[in-house]
């Protein structure tokens, strides 16, 4: 690694003052950043620990039945949350599946949903060229090795996708991310927070400078319980998803009375199945040709690269089988 | 560290950090860049964590910060300041070994034996999550309460994920796992 400076920040506000800093960078787990240092895909000059912020690190039920999940709180202790667990199982289940028990011990939430994107170009310590890792050297995986990409959102100048699993049960269940700066504190919606690649793909979110995220908020959602998170991938446990659905179900007398599904693995950013979501509307959870059709609307803007055209059908079969198994913990 | 500490260490590069390591007090002055890992082979001789992908791919290098299981290739020595810290040379008690280590000599838990450390490391802090009533991906169900008890070859399976073994010796880290389950 590359040398740099460590100080320990002792309250947010002067966090996000010396965040003003453009070559100083937040760390909290540092389980992504360190990675991306030892690639030199990331070169800050400083780091601010952040790890000792005050009241940052729980996970607060609140009384309407949502949850606050602190930036600084670590991954296993979300998911073993009995809380987390009872009201939001998608959320419980995307992070475990998520790294291994030693990553998760590590990882804050408020990290895991600024990790940068997995494709191998822009992880290569020789510098291939990358939009993401130097502006306007080209994308790689556009015309190269581009299997595990995106089929939606894509432009000529990224095809790459966001690699939270966590990030996709949030935006199905509309969160909300918390931050913190110079012009005090807002609330982000978590499906505005990640952007698309554009022409600007460096830009993974919305945050600006100094931007500190102090909570994600989960509001009360009927469909909460009735939730699941499916993930495939090349190997079983403890790898990244080709394609992943958080779907969140209510039902009654076996019909669907609303429905929350996003997938991971298929674009820049967790992917809202919008046109889904309204076609599921009172549909029987045994028909099963209905809801095929009624994933099937969200798929028909798919654009698949040279390799991974089988995402399309993919992605499909793991919205209906999540679909099936979230409408059965109905 | 205090804002002072901060500064002073900027002046010249390194930083000291305390930390109980094994059970004992010690003192390093490291480069903020130096990892964990790299702190206690190179600084304290400390060669049981190893260095294998360093990269958090492998879990070669795990050790316990404050009786966590953590990669310690992926985290700097610098912001442990304070913490107890133990590796695989600090699991026995009293020169009698841990059950987990004495599961894998049982079981023929190795072959090469390079991923041997982190795997028993990793096992071990994953039976205390187990007894904690932490699910895993394995767990059909992560509404309802697990337990200790609910550990089966599946469940070991998954949340030893982590620690690769080039070797290919899973059927009998499992079962050395499985051995000291019962034993504790």
């Amino acid at each position: 690694m590359h040398p740099f400076t460590l100080s320990r920040a002792i309250d947010s506000a002067s966090a996000i003052s010396a965040a003003q800093d453009p070559h100083l960078a937040f760390i909290a787990g540092g389980t992504d950043l360190i990675g991306l240092m030892k690639d030199r895909a990331a070169r800050p000059e400083r780091l601010l620990d952040i790890n000792g912020l005050p009241d940052m690190d729980h996970v607060e039920p609140t009384s309407d039945g949502g949850l606050r999940i602190g930036a600084l709180a670590r991954m296993s202790d979300v998911a073993a949350d009995v809380e987390v667990r009872r009201r939001f199982p998608v959320i419980s289940e995307s992070l475990l599946f998520a790294a291994s028990g030693q990553l998760r011990n590590m990882a804050s939430m408020g990290g895991n949903i600024v990790q940068r994107t997995r494709c191998p170009y822009f992880r290569d310590e020789d510098g291939l060229p990358c939009n993401k890792r130097q502006p306007g050297s080209g994308c790689s995986a556009r015309y190269g090795l581009n299997r595990t990409q995106a089929i939606f959102g894509w432009s000529d100048d990224c095809v790459a996708t966001h690699p939270s699993d966590v990030a996709v049960a949030f935006a199905a269940l509309d969160a909300n991310v918390l931050v913190h700066g110079t012009t005090g504190e807002r609330s982000i919606p978590f499906t505005e927070f990640h952007c698309l690649p554009g022409n600007t793909p460096e830009r993974d979110n919305v945050l600006r400078r100094g931007d500190l995220i102090v909570a994600i908020e989960v509001p009360a959602r009927i469909e909460g319980r009735a939730s699941y998170y499916l993930k495939v991938r090349d190997r079983q446990s403890y790898e990244f998803a080709l394609v992943s659905t958080a779907v969140a179900v209510a039902v009654n007398s076996g019909r669907i009375m609303s429905a929350r599904l996003a997938m991971g693995g298929v674009a820049h950013k967790p992917w809202r199945l919008t046109a889904t979501e309204g076609e599921l509307r009172g549909l029987s959870l045994s028909d099963v040709d209905a809801l095929k059709a009624a994933i099937a609307t969200s798929f028909t803007d798919a654009r698949p690269l040279a390799h991974n055209g089988f995402k399309v059908e993919l992605g499909q079969r793991v919205a209906l089988r999540a679909v099936q198994i979230a409408g059965g913990r109905a | 560290m205090t804002e002072n500490d901060a500064t002073q260490a900027e002046s010249n590069g390194r930083v000291q950090v305390n930390m109980i390591v094994n059970g004992s007090a010690r003192t390093l002055t490291v480069e903020p860049r130096m990892t964990l890992l790299d702190a206690l082979r190179d600084e304290l001789g400390l060669t049981g964590p190893k260095k294998s992908c360093d990269r958090g791919e492998c879990g070669a290098c795990t050790v316990h910060i404050e009786d966590r299981r953590v990669l310690s290739c992926m985290t700097l020595a610098a912001m442990h300041n304070g913490q107890r810290i133990t590796t695989i040379e600090g699991l026995e008690r009293d020169g009698q070994l841990h059950p987990v280590q004495e599961g894998f000599i049982e079981y023929d838990g190795f072959q090469c034996g390079f991923c041997t450390s982190g795997q028993i490391m990793s096992a071990v802090a994953m039976i205390e999550e187990a007894k904690a009533g932490w699910p895993s991906a394995a767990t059909t169900d992560v509404s309802q309460s697990f337990s200790v008890s609910d550990l089966s070859d599946v469940e070991i399976r998954e949340r030893l994920s982590g620690n690769l073994c080039r070797c290919a010796c899973y059927p009998n880290i499992v079962d050395a796992v499985a051995h000291a389950i019962r034993r504790s």
